[in-house]
């Protein structure tokens, strides 16, 4: 069986600008901004206040319910305010301010001194909770909560999403490379919680060293097994890989959960091992610099809270003439208009362009020519979709499946017509999700 | 020939007789329709809007004729409406002409944009858009003209990147209300001798950074009102419309002249 999807696209990588660094530590020096707000769900609840002294590691923030997750500082020195600041989406979020004293302090994690074979459930999930670890794929859904679903027992694969079709991103990439060990320990603890679950690590086909590592090391494992996937956008969307390795059908009604899957991208398993074994908390990530306006691109392991222009400094800063700043990669990340904002927990990547590609061309009317239907992955015409969002009809939108628009930016990315379908689609979906609310 | 004038015959006494059973029926059967109902009916303007909230101006007339309403619901029809109807119904109308207003004076020469914004030409899109759009100011009007294409009545225009309403052709029927993502379109009187430009709850030195034309919340117009019918709430002056006399004593006080 061929892993992969119907529809789909091959835009330019980009990868090789960053494949090959290293993933270099940077701690950081200046102020760090860490967000109450870093996960889908309730914001976490401050628990320091102006004048404390915090440690590396020491939780700042409480969830505040289910489904939200803890914060923990990542440098050592005093709260100096909670006050909102500016985050990547735009909007203001209450931040906690922390004065950075640079001396690194760290609180002293609890090891765990159990093997991966002897783990409980519970107490993997605990840990985790207690760590505060989101997805980290972008979303920031915490993980905890995706690891508890309601039918623990008809969960039957638990898939790492290792395939970063992302363009220009290699974060991933390089933690497979450099610290396979890690993750498929990490996935062993994430099979170990659930009891019918076996694993799969689905790569895509342009990243053939890291497969080759990864199954030498899934070998050993009858319960681990790496599927290479060809390569092509939006390969690692949920849903799309899902179906790509289960051949399972999953709408927006329906969380992978019902399809019998749990998945999680690899800076998020690597986060569950050192939660779980480690007893560390999450706030340090990978992050990848990049693009053709940047000087030196890199990947760096960054705190969180460290602004993005400190960041960019530390990566060698960028060129002169850079047009277009993008929190994330260029298909789903956002464009940003300030770079003095905090990098989170789901922060990915900085891409620094030369060129305004989107501005480049002036949106003309559509040619009825299908390209934006046969990529689509999620199978809906956009073209019909972007239409009846024009025009206000959100009964028609939703008689032609908008909901079911994953905002890949397939449709965007082949009109010739340049329309901005994907923008209008995805205002629409945002829309009828915030009137379903009230 | 004799067989023409039969069949003539047969179906003119036919229909004779259907005309009577028909005539007698529609007595015997008459629905009763409510005489205040129909009345009202007449006298409401019949667009269909739905302003009022309820489902066109049937369903209003329904509302007033069962006393569920008062004789000013209709806010298209205004102070003639309210006034016929009152006659209808009985009672005293008792309206003040309201109508909707945009509370941003801050146009593309007046207000900063945190970036240029390449998408779709419409608010309640471009409010997807980081920061909730372009314009550096969360509280002011983005200028793309929703409430523009849903204005049934032609009252406003979008000028300089700011829509403004045209306060004789506005109806108050609230469809912009509804439309506006940024929630800043207010129903005022008509009458209102002032009025605060501005809606940022932002504190001074944000709003002076992002616009030319903003209240800062300095209060100055609120100690000098004499009727104390000005106030700053959370930042932002706010007019009391019932104890406000018109004596203009806030618009010439304020620094940054957003009181109109």
């Amino acid at each position: 069986m061929k892993h992969t999807f119907k529809g789909g696209i091959h835009p330019y990588e980009g990868k090789e600008l960053t494949m090959d660094c290293e993933i270099k530590e940077y701690l950081p020096v200046g102020e760090i901004v860490i967000p109450l707000s870093q996960h889908i769900g309730a914001p976490a609840k401050a628990i320091v206040k102006k004048g404390d002294r915090v440690l590396v590691g020491q939780m700042i923030a409480e969830a505040q319910g289910f489904v939200s997750a803890n914060i923990h500082s990542s440098v050592s020195g005093t709260v100096k305010t909670i006050e909102s600041r500016l985050t990547s989406s735009g909007q203001k979020v209450m931040s906690i301010v922390i004065d950075n004293d640079k001396q690194f302090d760290e609180v002293d994690y609890v090891n765990n001194p159990k093997n991966i074979e002897e783990l409980e459930r519970d107490e993997i999930i605990e840990a985790i909770k207690l760590a505060g670890v989101v997805g980290m794929g972008g979303a920031g859904f915490p993980t905890h909560v995706k690891l508890s679903p309601k039918n623990i027992d008809d969960i039957d694969t638990i898939l790492v999403n290792a395939s970063e079709c992302e363009p220009y991103l290699t974060s991933d990439y390089r933690r497979l490379l450099e610290e396979s060990d890690v993750i498929i320990d990490g996935l062993r603890i994430v099979l170990k919680a659930f009891k019918n679950a076996k694993g799969i690590i689905a790569i895509e086909d342009n990243k053939p060293e890291a497969i080759k590592i990864m199954k030498d090391k899934a070998k050993q494992y009858e319960d681990i097994i790496v599927n290479v996937m060809p390569t092509k956008y939006p390969e690692g969307a949920e849903r799309q890989l899902i179906y790509a390795n289960t051949g399972r059908y999953i709408s927006s009604k329906m969380l992978p959960a019902d399809a019998g899957c749990v998945v999680h991208n690899v800076d998020t398993i690597h986060a569950i091992y050192e939660a779980v074994m480690l007893g560390k908390p999450l706030f340090r990530r990978v992050m990848t610099i990049t693009g053709d306006a940047a000087n030196a691109p890199c990947n760096l392991l960054i705190s969180v809270g460290t602004s993005y222009s400190e960041i960019i400094e530390a990566a060698g800063g960028l060129k002169d003439g850079v047009k277009k700043l993008i929190a994330g990669g260029p298909m789903m990340g956002k464009a940003i208009y300030s770079t003095d904002i905090p990098a989170t927990k789901s922060a990915s990547a900085i891409l620094a362009l030369s060129q305004d590609e989107v501005s480049m061309y002036e949106p003309s009317a559509c040619i009825r020519c299908g390209r934006c239907v046969s990529v689509c992955p999620g199978r809906v015409m956009p073209n019909k979709l972007a239409d009846l969002a024009v025009n206000n009809d959100i009964d028609g939108f939703l008689k032609y499946n908008g909901m079911e628009c994953c905002e890949c930016g397939c449709c965007s990315y082949v009109c010739p017509a340049k329309r901005h379908l994907t923008q209008t689609i995805a205002g629409t979906r945002k829309l009828v999700l915030a009137n379903r609310k009230k | 020939m004799i067989s023409i004038i039969i069949a003539a015959a047969v179906v003119g006494v036919v229909g004779v007789l259907a005309g009577i059973l028909l005539g007698v029926a529609s007595e015997k059967f008459k629905v009763k329709e409510d005489e205040v109902y129909v009345k009202v009916r007449e006298v409401l303007p019949g667009n269909n809007c739905g302003g009022c909230g309820y489902p066109g101006c049937d369903g209003l007339a329904a509302a007033i004729a069962k006393g569920e309403e008062k004789a000013n619901a209709c806010p298209v029809g205004g102070d003639t409406v309210a006034k016929q109807i009152a006659q209808i119904v009985g009672g005293e109308a008792e309206s003040e002409r309201m109508v909707a207003h945009i509370s941003c004076i801050g146009n593309c020469e007046k207000a900063k944009d945190s970036y240029e914004y390449v998408g779709p030409q419409s608010c309640k899109l471009a409010a997807n858009a980081p920061g909730g759009g372009p314009k550096a100011c969360s509280y002011g009007c983005l200028g793309y003209g929703s409430c523009k294409e849903v204005c049934q009545f032609g009252a406003i225009d979008v000028i300089d990147g700011v829509a403004i309403i045209d306060k004789d052709k506005c109806k108050a029927c609230g469809m912009c209300i509804a439309e506006c993502p940024r929630k800043i379109i207010k129903m005022i009187p008509y009458e209102a001798p002032v009025i605060v430009e501005c809606n940022s709850k932002e504190f001074g030195k944000d709003v002076k950074d992002n616009c030319q034309v903003g209240c800062i919340g300095c209060g100055l117009c609120q100690r000098n009102c004499p009727n104390e019918a000005i106030t700053v709430v959370d930042k932002l002056a706010v007019i009391d419309y019932s104890k406000c006399t018109g004596c203009k004593a806030c618009k010439e006080k304020c620094p940054v002249k957003v009181i109109k």
